[in-house]
């Protein structure tokens, strides 16, 4: 559907993502100085200029899994590192946090105000550091110059790719259960109450006109919900007041991330079918990926003295016990790129492959060229 | 007014898609055909009147000789015409008609697709069968298609292309009072809410153009002359088709609206929004005076649901049928 809509899904997942690491980060402790650096570096990161270039090319979206390798990367894109079921669990907030903002902006074009919270707080991460920061403003003015032009219908069409991409995932997040915005069966609430998007009259008038255009009846009628008339618009300026608060850091010390793994067994099961249907396009996908990999540049390994480990969890053992009862359905068998022995990859593969090494073993040399690409893929 | 019946369950969820239920009644073998657009899957389900029986089945979007793809289908719909009842699907790649059980695929037309992706989609959307033997598809270039359909075979022909949208097409119908007096056949709607009204024929004839205000018309119906239009504001317009006038502009919905129908026989009109609720609207033609009015007759909030689908059962309005994104089931309602 629409070619648009890969640099939002990207931007918004990665604000959530900081936004999860940043409480981690505190919540754990971890030396400030340390903390820092691995928001800048993953910031860093996510806007690198080459990725963004690649990112920002019209395009059909990745499957969960392509998207879930890329974020498993650019959260090790620092000296911080998680292990199966934190990466799990990060992805599942992000994913479920975003999709709420997404299924509850106002207008589809309020996705916009949504991805410009995000980028005003990632702004707000690195104020300290000009360089980096330019780099996010950057980004920026590329998304208010390619965004801001299109029409409703193409922002719906956009709001209609995210919603297809979210479809069927159902995980309850306890801050959304505590809220009262997501209800046990892990469907989020819609409200039938407050402000109408703005551009949108409250529900309950009926005018009749005459055929030269004069009004010559009104009908009120009960529109079954309490709405208020429309908030003013929100800036899409490069500074502004958003107004709407989708998007925003929902996460404090206070309120840590929590979320309950057992998923809708009704829905699960739907959600595997579509998972596992084989995707004869998963050859030109992993090219695309390769590419928009290629300008992900992480940071050599960290030593052990600077390198530590962060918990999505309260606790080691309810991090492994997580990563144990997980359910099948809700794997993300995130793609394992090995290493190949084919002299013949590009510098740019190889650096990527390189660089997942230490994820796999390497495997037998590919019978032919054609199959290169599929060869690295492990689990698929 | 109308009571909650038991649900049809699907085989997969329903994706957030403009006017996602298509439904077709097949009155000698007392049954009513669902569709339902789930990504690249189209969910099919034949339902007895008693309620007992319910048969499945899936269909791919299919591209011509590939086998299977990825390609998302943006609308299902079924087209009646005199001599014959085809499933047309509409998708990122192109069109596919089908018998009306989806058991065989008799056309399949490839839209332009470009090598590399470019900034504006493409996809078909917006399908309808006007008259004795068209069949028109909407394109996200503007364009409308209209096939010329024999009454049997697969000789299916593109017989001219409609030229006067310059937004992607959201949605069309054709006049569904079946009416011969109606001079207009054919009603358009793009993204940024213009209409074309059309009379068909060899060479289809541009009757009227309403212009848009910059708000996605995202559902239409054409009724007695009398156009509905749903938009992107929640608002419900009627236009009389010929000349443009507005009769009736009604603040409907809280957020977008996804969906209209119209029952022929009662003149009673469905509605189906974002904001939860379908709602149930009357439509009054008073010919000497020339004038349209509606009234709200009855309102269903399906908690937490974004309805993406609203269509009458039947031609009288007695019974209708409701699907939401992210829901496996079709939500049925009947009159009391």
């Amino acid at each position: 559907m629409s070619s648009r809509t890969l640099p939002l899904l990207f931007i918004n997942l990665g604000g959530e993502m900081l936004y999860i690491l940043d409480q981690r980060l505190r919540a754990q402790n971890i030396p400030t100085d340390k903390a820092k650096k691995v928001m800048n570096d993953i910031i860093t990161t996510m806007f690198n200029k080459k990725f963004l270039e690649e990112l920002f090319k019209p395009q059909e979206l990745y499957s969960k899994k392509a998207l879930r390798t890329v974020f498993d990367r650019l959260a090790h894109a620092s000296i911080m590192r998680l292990n199966q079921a934190s990466m799990d669990k990060l992805y599942d907030l992000m994913t479920m946090a975003f999709k709420y903002q997404v299924l509850l902006c106002p207008r589809p074009k309020d996705i916009l105000l949504v991805s410009f919270n995000h980028m005003d707080a990632i702004k707000d991460f690195v104020r300290d550091a000009p360089s980096i920061l330019n780099q996010v403003d950057e980004t920026y003015r590329q998304l208010i110059e390619i965004y801001t032009p299109l029409s409703g219908g193409e922002f719906q069409l956009i709001r209609q790719t995210l919603l297809i991409f979210f479809q069927d995932m159902h995980i309850r997040v306890s801050i959304f259960l505590k809220d009262k915005v997501q209800n046990s069966n892990g469907r989020f609430v819609l409200p039938t109450s407050g402000p109408v998007p703005y551009g949108t009259q409250v529900p309950g008038l009926i005018r009749i006109f005459s055929c030269n255009g004069e009004e010559v009846k009104r009908l009120q009628f009960h529109s079954g919900g309490s709405y208020s008339s429309a908030l003013r618009e929100g800036s899409f300026e490069l500074f502004g007041e958003r107004v709407i608060k989708l998007g925003t850091n929902m996460y404090s010390v206070s309120r840590p991330v929590e979320t309950h793994m057992s998923g809708t067994a009704k829905n699960s099961a739907q959600h595997t079918k579509v998972n596992t249907a084989p995707n004869p396009l998963a050859k030109e996908e992993l090219n695309l990926l390769a590419r928009l990999m290629g300008g992900l540049e992480v940071q050599k390994p960290a030593n052990a003295d600077t390198g530590f480990r962060v918990n999505l969890f309260a606790t080691d053992e309810e991090e492994e016990e997580a990563l144990i009862s997980r359910p099948a359905e809700l794997s993300y068998e995130v793609i394992n790129i090995q290493a190949t022995k084919d002299q013949q990859a590009s510098a740019e593969l190889a650096r990527i492959m390189g660089e997942f090494k230490e994820e796999g073993a390497p495997s037998e040399s590919p019978s032919s060229k054609g199959e290169d690409l599929l060869a690295m893929m492990d689990g698929l | 007014m109308y009571h909650k019946e038991k649900s049809i369950q699907i085989k997969s969820s329903a994706s957030a898609l403009y006017n996602n239920l298509s439904v077709l009644r097949i009155a000698p073998r007392s049954l009513t055909y669902f569709t339902v657009v789930h990504a690249n899957v189209v969910n099919m389900v034949s339902a007895s009147w008693d309620g007992l029986n319910f048969s499945h089945r899936q269909l791919q979007s299919k591209e011509g000789n590939i086998a299977a793809s990825s390609s998302l289908i943006m609308q299902a719909s079924w087209c009646v015409l005199p001599a014959r009842e085809l499933l047309v699907l509409t998708s990122q790649k192109g069109i596919q008609m089908y018998e009306s059980d989806g058991s065989i695929m008799v056309y399949w037309h490839a839209l332009d697709i470009p090598e590399t992706p470019t900034a504006q989609a493409v996809f078909a959307r917006g399908i309808a069968a006007v008259r004795e033997n068209y069949i028109c598809v909407g394109v996200s270039s503007g364009s409308v298609l209209v096939f010329d359909v024999p009454s049997k075979g697969s000789n299916i022909m593109l017989s001219e292309v409609l030229e006067e949208h310059r937004d992607s097409i959201t949605d069309m119908a054709s006049e569904c009072s079946g009416s011969l007096e109606c001079i207009a056949d054919l009603v358009t709607a793009d993204d940024s809410g213009v209409l074309c009204v059309w009379k068909s024929g060899e060479d289809f004839q541009l009757l009227n153009k309403i212009p848009g205000f910059d708000v996605c018309c995202s559902s239409v119906k054409l009724w007695k002359g009398t156009v509905a239009a749903g938009y992107g504001t929640g608002q419900i317009r009627l236009y009389e088709a010929v000349t443009g006038i507005v009769h009736a502009e009604v603040n409907a919905h809280a957020r977008w609206i996804y969906s209209l129908d119209i029952a022929p026989f009662s003149g009673l009109l469905l509605s189906g929004a974002e904001d939860s609720l379908v709602r149930v609207w009357h439509m009054t033609l008073t010919p000497e005076t020339n004038s349209v009015e509606i009234e709200h007759l009855y309102s269903e909030c399906v908690t937490d649901t974004q309805i993406c689908g609203a269509k009458f059962c039947d031609g009288d309005g007695y019974a209708f049928a409701v699907t939401g994104y992210d829901l496996s089931e079709i939500i049925r309602y009947t009159q009391a």
